[in-house]
Order: structure tokens, then C-alpha cells, then sequence
């Protein structure tokens, strides 16, 4: 944070008095609550104004939330209407099928493919990634030179857009003079057709979300670490714990309310995966051909619905898929929430 | 390990300097290697070992690119959308955050409640209806349909929440009020100056976010009025595969930015960090 407020700020005129810079940390620690008394306590102001500390709340916040209405709620309540009927953008006539779209899509195999491979690009994707982050965390989390070096370094590939990185990992990973192969045909290895391969594309795939979001899962875990108080540590280097020890027994315990929320996180995220594997296989893929690959070998649930919303223009069908698809995100959270709340529980 | 453990207050070793040179040098290493691709010509690329140096081809592919694709009419498009939206999400974010921190008034907290749970229901469950929705305003294929439903951010709220609720003194705004100043003007001259860093950091979030957005725009965008992530994909997308071309228009999408951050990365990082914590 920079430390001050800049100096234009600092005697504004007509307030009268001078603007302090921001504290880093409100001692009182809880300004919400039991400070009504003050409030009634000052001298009686103008009617208008009193209305007008009644009322200015609720227009503060209603940009948000009329917006958010508009653009965010009303989709989704719609989406439901939509996933009711045969709709077709390019036919004027939208005929109510009640539950059709989704018994249809329950028996549809593309669905269910593309389910599995969302499952295998996600667990492929975050697992590797949020252990490699948690120890990453951990070495950025003692005293370092260039400290400052190695985190914008670490989160250079954040900034870097979806579109750039797999522009970037398609030339890496190419079939005839990628780097990748370069390098295994250097070592007397065989090339690899990474995109033709069911196991070989969910890893680019992987490699590439990976490489995006590590660094930035890394610097909210050492974020998180650094709140943890230094005795704790000290204590336990005096009765001889391990730096590994100390690792499992301090510091996940301690951060573990974090490491619940970056795991919700990259599953909704993971979940939602679609412009990786509709760019990596966009070299091949002539508008006819299916999205995800040939075999469509890498089509996620996004894609899918991607593939039957705007390419075939079935609006009703993709609704269905979409609504199911946000089913499965709430199932794969909640078991994923579960999951991490259960391990190492007795520590924390 | 123990023993290293014990030495407490610093501790050099070489081998986690090592470590982390290394990790960086693979995180560097990607976008190095696109500038290195996009300075060569096809040929070149087709040798093996490949070059690992920059050539010196990189204008005359991004001369190509500007050729190619419409990315002048993109960069031109990419930087009103972000830009719209950065301004935007800073405003709104600031005044609701304010409110939420600092104000009390009935439903503060579910209101509160339900914005961090937006931000956890995916997007793309709303795509179909919201293109519908477009094509009724006859937004689709304009930028407006790119910035609109992006004006606000549940998470801009929720992390200008988190910021005003621990960096603005209640009693800044206590002798404020007891002075007779309306909820608004203690908005402009208390709020938004202690605002200041918290909303910096969120504007170059979101404009970063916004730049990088890909899925809504090529939906809703045509691809001879595309924003830069847009054009970038159907420059990559030819039927033939030209990777110094790809490559050269990644450098002109991406290249603005890493620099950017490169400059302001400790604040942004202290950012990313600071609503980490809470969260």
C-alpha cells in the first residue's frame, strides 16, 4: 500500500481540517457496531439531513445492484425459462418442451465426455498447482533478497492474457517445431502429437493453467503466512521440530482458512475452463469441425455449451446444459469443501 | 534442517535462491520466448534447435500483423472498454464499499452476504440469456454490449469493503458529522482520499481484467470490430499455421501491460495480497 495520502489531498479546501493518511489498522478493531450512542448524542441537524443519512446508503450501494440485477440476475433467472423450450435464435417460434432440453442432454454422450474432461483438465490443473503454490508461498516466506523481484516475476504470467498463453504454449507445445518436442528429440525421445492425445492435450492444458495462476495462488498463501504470529515458530524450533514439522503443523493449520477459499476458487474456476481448449485446438478447427479437438478429446462442459449456444445457435439446449453445468459446480464445491474441512481438522 | 532452522533471523541459503531463480526463470521463460518467436520469420522457426535469441524481424511482423488483422481499430476498442470499466467499477465499488463499511442502514449484512456470494456463481450460466438480452438492445456487435455488463464488480465492492472498513477512522467521520456534513460530502472529502490507494490498486485490477477478457467479447463482438483479445485469436486461428504472425500479435496485445505492471507490480502485488488476507 503506498504509505500516504498524496499531497493535494492534504489540505483540501473548504474542510477545514487536514486529512490524515489512511491507518494502517483501526485499533478499535470493530467500528460497526455499538457506536449508535454518538450518533444520537450531536446536536440535532436539519431534518433533510437526518432523511438523508437514511436514505444515501441505499443509494450508494444501488449502482451495484440495480446493474448487477439487469446483467447478472435477470440472465440467470432466464436461463431458466430458456432451458424450457426448443429455442432456436435462427426460428422466430420457441416451442415450450418442459423438461425435454435436459433428458435429452442427460442421454447426450458429448455431455457426459465433456464432463470427464473438465473433471481430469480441473484435477490435472489445481491440485498440482495449489501444493506447488503452498510450497512456494513457503520459500518466499523468509527473509529474501529481491523480494519484490521474485513476486512480480511469479505473477508476470497472470497478466499475461488467456489468449496470449496458448498462443505462446501452442508454439510450445507444436507438433513439428515446438519447443517442447525440440527438447525430447534432443534427449532421443519421440516427438509428442500433444493435441491429438486425450492424456497428452489435458496436459498442456494443464501446463498452461498452471503456469497462469500458480504464481498468484503462491502470493495469497504467503499473504496468509505472514499473519501467522513468529512465536509459534520459535516455539517449536526450541522443542526441535523440523522445518518440514513446522511446515505441516504450523503453518497449513494456520492458513487453512485460506487454502478453503483458494481451493472453492480454482474449482469454480476449473469448472469453467473454456477459452484454453477452444484456442489450442482453433489451428485445426474449421468452423465445421467440433470444438475441443477432433475427437473433441478436449472439449470442456464450457465449451460445449459454447459449441451448442453460438455455433449451432440451440439457445434452449444450451440453457439446459448451462443450468446443469452450475449443478455440478455446486456439487464438485461442496464435496471439495467437505474434503478440506475434514483434513488435518484435528490441528487447527 | 534443524540446525538452519535454528539460526532464526537470516537465513541464506543458497539452495532456496536457487529454487526460486528457477521457478522464475519459468514463469519468465514463455513470454520471453514469444518475443523471441516473433522477431524471427517462419523459416528460422523450422530449424532445429530453434534460435533462442530475438532476430530482428519483430517490426516487419507487426507491421504484418496491423495488415492482417483490424488491431489498430482493436487497441483503439480494448483501451475504451477497460478503461470505461475501470472508471466505472472505481466509482461504484468506492460508493457501495463506503456504505457497507461505514454506514449502517436495514439489510446491511444479507445485502453484503449476497454480493460475496455472486461472485461465486459462474458466470457462464448466464451467457445465453444476456447475448438474448444484447441482441434486444441491439448492443451485439458494438462495444457496448462489452462494457455494460461490466460497469460494476461484486468483487470491487467486496474488496473496497474490506479496505474502507480498516483504513477509515469512524471518527473522521463522527466529527464530520457532528460538524453538519451530509453523507455525500463526507463521501467526497473523507472518503475518497483514504480510498485513494485501495481504489488505485482495484482500477489497474480491473483493468487489467477487462483487457485480458476473452469469452463475452468474441461472442458479442464481430471479428472486424473486436477488441485486442479478439482480434489476437482470429489472428491465430488462420487455417495456415503462422506462429511468427501469432506471435508478433501477442507482443502488441500483451507487451503494454507486463510493462505497466512491471512498473506498478509492487503495488498491485500488495493489492492482490492485501484482500487476500480476509478472504
Amino acid at each position: 500500500m503506498p504509505p500516504s495520502v498524496p499531497a493535494e489531498h492534504a489540505g483540501r479546501a473548504g474542510t477545514g481540517r487536514p486529512l490524515r493518511p489512511p491507518v494502517p489498522l483501526d485499533p478499535r478493531r470493530d467500528p460497526q457496531t455499538g457506536r449508535a450512542p454518538a450518533h444520537r448524542a450531536r446536536p440535532t441537524p436539519p431534518r433533510w439531513h437526518r432523511l438523508e443519512a437514511k436514505l444515501s446508503p441505499y443509494a450508494y450501494i444501488s449502482p451495484f445492484f440495480l446493474l448487477f440485477a439487469a446483467f447478472g440476475l435477470f440472465p440467470l433467472a432466464y436461463t431458466a425459462w430458456v432451458s424450457l423450450h426448443d429455442w432456436n435464435l435462427l426460428k422466430s417460434e420457441h416451442a415450450f418442451v418442459g423438461m425435454g432440453n435436459f433428458q435429452e442432454l442427460l442421454a447426450d454422450g458429448y455431455f457426459w465426455n465433456a464432463a470427464v474432461n473438465t473433471l481430469s483438465i480441473g484435477v490435472l490443473s489445481t491440485v498440482p498447482q495449489l501444493l506447488f503454490a503452498l510450497w512456494l508461498a513457503h520459500l518466499l516466506n523468509r527473509p529474501l533478497r529481491y523480494q519484490t523481484l521474485f513476486r512480480v516475476t511469479l505473477l508476470l504470467p497472470n497478466v499475461t492474457s488467456v489468449v496470449a498463453v496458448v498462443v505462446i504454449f501452442s508454439q510450445l507445445f507444436g507438433r513439428e517445431f515446438g519447443m517442447i518436442n525440440a527438447v525430447l528429440t534432443a534427449f532421443g525421445f519421440d516427438r509428442i502429437d500433444w493435441q491429438a492425445g486425450t492424456a497428452t492435450s489435458h496436459a498442456a492444458l494443464a501446463t498452461m493453467i498452471m503456469w497462469r495462476w500458480t504464481g498468484y495462488n503462491a502470493l495469497i498463501y504467503l499473504a496468509a503466512m505472514q499473519a501467522v504470529p513468529r512465536e509459534l515458530y520459535e516455539a517449536a524450533t526450541i522443542d526441535g521440530a523440523s522445518a518440514f514439522r513446522q511446515f505441516r503443523g504450523i503453518t497449513v493449520p494456520m492458513i487453512k482458512p485460506t487454502i478453503v477459499f483458494t481451493v472453492i476458487v480454482s474449482t469454480i474456476g476449473s469448472m469453467q475452463i473454456i477459452a484454453e481448449p477452444m484456442l489450442f485446438g482453433a489451428q485445426v478447427s474449421a468452423a465445421a469441425m467440433p470444438t475441443g479437438g477432433a475427437d473433441r478429446q478436449f472439449q470442456t462442459l464450457g465449451l460445449f455449451l459454447y459449441e451448442k449456444g453460438f455455433r449451432n445457435f440451440e439457445f434452449g439446449y444450451a440453457s439446459a446444459a448451462a443450468w446443469v453445468m452450475f449443478l455440478l459446480v455446486v456439487l464438485v464445491v461442496g464435496l471439495n469443501y467437505m474434503l478440506i474441512r475434514r483434513m488435518r481438522g484435528g490441528l487447527a | 534442517m534443524s540446525a538452519r532452522a535454528r539460526a532464526g533471523a537470516v537465513r541464506r541459503n543458497p539452495l532456496t535462491y536457487l529454487t526460486l531463480l528457477a521457478i522464475a526463470f519459468f514463469s519468465a521463460f514463455p513470454i520471453y520466448w514469444s518475443v523471441v518467436v516473433a522477431s524471427h520469420d517462419n523459416a528460422a522457426m523450422a530449424e532445429l534447435p530453434p534460435p533462442l535469441l530475438p532476430g530482428g524481424n519483430l517490426f516487419a511482423n507487426i507491421a504484418r500483423v496491423f495488415d492482417t488483422a483490424p488491431f489498430a481499430l482493436a487497441l483503439v476498442n480494448s483501451v475504451v472498454v477497460a478503461g470505461a470499466i475501470t472508471v466505472s467499477v472505481m466509482l461504484f465499488s468506492t460508493l457501495a464499499g463506503f456504505a457497507f463499511a461505514k454506514l449502517r442502514f436495514r439489510g446491511r449484512s444479507a445485502l453484503l452476504m449476497i454480493t460475496v456470494g455472486t461472485m461465486m456463481v459462474p458466470a457462464q450460466l448466464g451467457i445465453i440469456p444476456l447475448y438474448l438480452l444484447m441482441i434486444k438492445l441491439q448492443w451485439n456487435g458494438t462495444i457496448a454490449a462489452v462494457i455494460v455488463p461490466s460497469l460494476v464488480s461484486a468483487f470491487g465492492v467486496f474488496f473496497m469493503t474490506q479496505f474502507l472498513s480498516r483504513a477509515l477512522p469512524s471518527e473522521l467521520l463522527e466529527a464530520g458529522r457532528v460538524d453538519g456534513a451530509s453523507t455525500i460530502r463526507l463521501f467526497w472529502h473523507v472518503v475518497l482520499p483514504v480510498a485513494r490507494p485501495a481504489a488505485a490498486v482495484l482500477g489497474m485490477l480491473t483493468f487489467m481484467t477487462a483487457w485480458n477478457d476473452y469469452f463475452w467479447p468474441l461472442v458479442v463482438l464481430t471479428p472486424d470490430d473486436p477488441t485486442v483479445q479478439v482480434a489476437l485469436s482470429s489472428l491465430a486461428s488462420g487455417y495456415v499455421q503462422d506462429f511468427t504472425l501469432a506471435l508478433a500479435g501477442t507482443a502488441v496485445a500483451t507487451l503494454p501491460l507486463v510493462t505497466v505492471f512491471v512498473l506498478l507490480g509492487r503495488q498491485i502485488i500488495g493489492g492482490i495480497m492485501q484482500g487476500a488476507v480476509k478472504g
